[in-house]
C-alpha cells in the first residue's frame, strides 16, 4: 500500500511539473525560443494572484479568472515588443534576453513585495483530503492540480490540431518563411503563442502559490523540473509533456521512498537516461 | 531598496561630517578623518529577509552617534559603508575585498548566514582587518571556515549561539509536554541540515541521551516538491514531534502535504522556516502553534547601550518606520553596530592592532544581551542567549511569538505555555 501511495503522490506531483512544462514546450514548439524567465514568470503570476485575492477578496481559484487574461496580455505584449526582436537564426539572443528578464523580474518583485515569504490562502481546501480504500489519503488540491494539468493540456492539444489558430501555430513552427508567404503575420502568431504560454503559466503560478510558500527568488529552482519534463516527453509534444511530468514526479517519489536523498537525483537520472537512449524525447513532435 | 538606503546613509553621513567640521574648532581640534565601518549583508536574493532591517538600523545608529565618536582624544565622524551580498558567497567576498582594499575600512562587519558571514570574515582574515560578525550559528561559521579550535582566528570575531543551544532549547520546549517521545527529523542536504542531523554533534545523539526516539529518513535536497516519503515514515512510526531545519517554502510544502495526508503531530518545532512573522502568517490558521528557536524578541529585558532604547522600543520604532512587524534580525543588526561602536570607542588608536585589542577586551551589554569574547566555545566566538517558543495566532490573523521556555536563559521572561497542536 505504501508503494501505491508513493506512486499516486508522484503522479499527482507530475501534474504540477506538466503545468510548469506546458508553457515552455508550447513556445519552444512554435518559435524555438527557450524561455529562461519561465520560472520567474510563474512567480510573477503567483504575486499577481496575491494582489488579486487581496484587493478583490476572491479565493485563489476564482482569481484565475483575472490572472489568466492578465498574464496572457502580458505575454502578448512581451513577445510583440521585446522577444520578437530577438528571434532569428541564432538561439543565443532570446536566451540572453530572457535571462536578463529573469533577473529583472526577481528584483522588481523584491522591490515591490519585499523578501517576505508569501502564500495564497485557500482555507480548508488547502489540507482537505479524500480517504481511499487501504488507508490512502489523497489531497484534494493535488488532485485538482492534476486534473487542471490534464485539462490545460487537452485544451492546448485541441487548439493546436482543431482550430485555425492552431494551424497557424503549426505552420509558423514548420516553416516561418512559407507561413509568411501564405499571409500569416509571424509576429502576431508568435505573440499569441506567448500569450497562451503565459496563460498556462498563470495557472501554474496560482497552484504553486496555494501549494507552498513563495518569495521573489524562488523561480529558477522551479524551472529545471519544467525543462526536464519537456525533454523527457519530447520537444514540442503536449501530451508528451504531461507524460514527462508524470514520469518525473513518479521517479522522484520512488527515489525518495528508497532514500530521501535520491528524490531529486532519481528525477535527474531518468532525465539523463532518456537523453542517452532517446535524445528526441519519448514522444517527439510528429512533423507535417 | 539598496540605492534608497545608500542615499539615507550618505546624507546622514554628510550631516554628521558637517556637524563635526563645524564643531571641531570649538573643541580646539583639527578636522579628524572619518572612521569607516564596512558592512555586508544580504539585501537581495533568497536571504533578503535578513537584510531587511539594515537601512532602518543604520539610520538609527548614525543618528545616535551624531557628530562622531571619541577615539583616543579626538572626535571622529563615522561612516557606515553598507554593501549587498546578494545572498551569494562570491559576491560577498568581492564587496568585502573592495571595502577593505579600496575604501580602506577600519572595521568590517557582516551578518546573516554562512554565505555572507564566512567569505567576508575570510577576506578580513587574509587582509588583516578587524572583523565582527553575527547572525549565523557558530559551528558553520567556525568549522565552515576550517577553524582550528586550538588556534582560532586572529582578526575575525563572531557573536551568536550554536547548535548545542538549539538542541537544549528544543529539549526544554518539549520536556513539559505529554508525548510518546517519538521525533521525526527533517534535515535537508545543506549546511544547516547536515549540521543539525550530524550523528556526532547534531540532534540525533542529544535526543537519544534524553530518551527520545528519532525517525530520520535521511538527507534530502532542498526545494523538494514532495514529502510523501517522510510523511509515510512518520505516520508509520507514530511520530508526535516533528523537528528539523527547513527553508520556508520547504516547510510550507511539508506542512500542507502532512495535512492532506492525515499526519497530525502534537508538536512541530522547526529552525529557520519559522523565524519571520511573514512566513508564519503565510501559513494562515495552520501557522498557529508551530514552535521555533528564539534569539530576540521585544520582551527581551535588554536595552541598547548606544541609543538607550529598550528591545520593545526598538521593535516599535521599526514597525512605525516601516509599517512591518518586528523580526529577530532587527535586534541583532542593531547589536552588531552597537558592539562595533563600543569597540571603536575603546580603541586606543585608529589602527588595526589597537582595534583588535579592543575587540578582545569587549564586555558589553547590548540590546540582545551580553557580548563578551573569551568565555566562548572557541577563541573567536561569543555566545548569545537562546530560548524557544511558539507562534500564536490572534483573531485578526496576526501572529505573536511567545517564549514558552527559558530553561536555557532564565533572564528572559516566559510569555506563555506550550500548547499542543492536536
Amino acid at each position: 500500500m505504501d508503494w501505491v501511495n508513493t506512486i499516486l503522490q508522484g503522479v499527482l506531483l507530475g501534474g504540477l511539473y506538466a503545468l510548469f512544462a506546458a508553457g515552455l514546450s508550447l513556445i519552444f514548439g512554435v518559435m524555438r525560443l527557450v524561455n529562461v524567465a519561465h520560472g520567474d514568470l510563474i512567480v510573477l503570476a503567483a504575486y499577481l494572484a496575491l494582489v488579486v485575492t487581496g484587493t478583490l477578496g476572491l479565493d485563489p481559484l476564482a482569481a484565475l479568472a483575472v490572472v489568466v487574461p492578465l498574464m496572457a496580455l502580458l505575454g502578448y505584449l512581451l513577445q510583440r515588443l521585446l522577444l520578437n526582436r530577438t528571434l532569428g537564426d541564432d538561439l543565443l539572443p532570446p536566451l540572453l534576453v530572457t535571462f536578463g528578464l529573469s533577473v529583472i523580474i526577481q528584483n522588481a518583485l523584491l522591490e515591490i513585495f519585499s523578501a517576505d515569504s508569501r502564500r495564497l490562502q485557500a482555507g480548508p481546501l488547502e489540507v482537505a483530503s479524500l480517504t481511499l480504500p487501504g488507508g490512502l489519503a489523497v489531497g484534494v488540491l493535488p488532485l485538482l492540480q492534476f486534473f487542471l494539468a490534464v485539462l490545460v493540456i487537452a485544451g492546448l492539444q485541441l487548439l493546436f490540431y482543431r482550430t485555425p489558430l492552431g494551424r497557424a501555430f503549426r505552420a509558423t513552427s514548420d516553416d516561418p518563411a512559407v507561413a509568411r508567404l501564405m499571409g500569416l503575420d509571424n509576429r502576431h502568431v508568435f505573440a499569441l503563442a506567448m500569450a497562451l504560454s503565459l496563460a498556462v503559466v498563470a495557472v501554474a503560478g496560482v497552484l504553486l502559490a496555494v501549494r507552498s510558500n513563495f518569495d521573489p527568488a524562488i523561480g529558477p529552482a522551479r524551472l529545471i523540473f519544467g525543462f526536464e519534463a519537456v525533454i523527457i516527453g519530447g520537444l514540442g509534444s503536449l501530451w508528451g509533456t504531461l507524460v514527462g511530468g508524470v514520469l518525473l514526479g513518479v521517479a522522484q517519489s520512488v527515489g525518495a521512498k528508497l532514500d530521501p536523498g535520491w528524490q531529486i537525483l532519481a528525477g535527474h537520472l531518468l532525465f539523463l537516461l532518456v537523453l542517452a537512449i532517446r535524445p528526441e524525447g519519448l514522444f517527439p513532435k510528429v512533423r507535417g | 531598496m539598496n540605492t534608497n538606503n545608500q542615499r539615507i546613509t550618505r546624507r546622514s553621513v554628510m550631516a554628521a561630517g558637517w556637524a563635526s567640521t563645524l564643531a571641531a574648532p570649538a573643541l580646539g581640534q583639527g578636522a579628524n578623518r572619518p572612521i569607516r565601518i564596512g558592512h555586508v549583508s544580504p539585501r537581495t536574493g533568497p536571504l533578503a529577509a535578513f537584510g531587511e532591517a539594515d537601512a532602518f538600523v543604520q539610520e538609527g545608529i548614525l543618528r545616535a552617534i551624531g557628530q562622531g565618536i571619541r577615539v583616543g582624544n579626538r572626535i571622529h565622524p563615522v561612516q557606515i559603508l553598507s554593501r549587498d551580498s546578494q545572498s551569494n558567497p562570491s559576491r560577498a567576498a568581492e564587496v568585502a575585498a573592495e571595502l577593505i582594499l579600496r575604501d580602506r575600512v577600519d572595521l568590517i562587519t557582516a551578518a546573516a548566514a554562512p554565505d555572507t558571514v564566512n567569505p567576508v570574515s575570510d577576506q578580513a582574515e587574509v587582509n588583516e582587518v578587524p572583523c565582527i560578525t553575527t547572525n549565523c550559528p557558530w559551528q558553520p561559521y567556525f568549522f565552515g571556515r576550517r577553524g582550528d579550535p586550538q588556534r582560532g582566528f586572529e582578526w575575525t570575531w563572531h557573536f551568536f549561539w550554536g547548535l548545542e543551544d538549539v538542541i537544549d532549547a528544543f529539549l526544554a520546549l518539549w520536556s513539559g509536554a505529554e508525548t510518546n517521545k517519538v521525533v521525526g527529523g527533517l534535515f535537508p542536504n545543506d549546511a544547516d541540515g547536515n549540521a543539525w542531523g550530524d550523528s556526532r554533534l547534531g540532534l540525533p545523539p542529544a535526543l537519544a541521551r534524553n530518551g527520545y526516539r528519532l525517525i530520520d529518513t535521511g538527507r534530502f535536497q532542498p526545494f523538494s516538491n514532495d514529502f510523501t516519503a517522510q510523511i509515510s515514515a512518520f505516520k508509520a512510526a507514530n511520530v508526535q514531534i516533528v523537528t528539523g531545519n527547513l527553508t520556508p517554502p520547504d516547510f510550507a510544502t511539508f506542512w500542507t502535504q502532512a495535512g492532506q495526508q492525515g499526519f497530525r503531530p502534537k508538536i512541530v518545532t522547526i529552525g529557520k522556516a519559522l523565524l519571520f512573522p511573514s512566513a508564519v502568517a503565510a501559513l494562515g490558521e495552520r501557522g498557529h502553534g508551530l514552535s521555533t528557536e528564539i534569539w530576540w524578541t521585544p520582551s527581551h529585558p535588554f536595552r541598547s547601550g548606544l541609543t538607550g532604547q529598550t528591545a520593545r522600543e526598538l521593535a516599535a520604532a521599526y514597525t512605525q518606520a516601516t509599517g512591518r512587524p518586528w523580526t529577530q534580525p532587527v535586534g541583532y543588526q542593531h547589536a552588531l553596530f552597537e558592539v562595533a561602536i563600543d569597540v571603536l570607542k575603546r580603541a586606543e588608536r585608529l589602527e588595526p592592532r589597537a582595534i583588535l585589542d579592543a575587540i578582545r577586551r569587549t564586555d558589553y551589554r547590548s540590546i540582545i544581551g551580553p557580548v563578551r569574547w573569551g568565555s566562548g566555545p572557541v577563541k573567536n566566538v561569543a555566545k548569545t542567549l537562546l530560548v524557544a517558543g511558539q507562534w500564536k495566532r490572534r483573531p485578526n490573523g496576526a501572529f505573536d511569538l511567545v517564549v514558552t521556555t527559558n530553561a536555557t536563559a532564565p533572564e528572559i521572561p516566559v510569555g506563555g505555555q506550550l500548547e499542543l497542536l492536536d
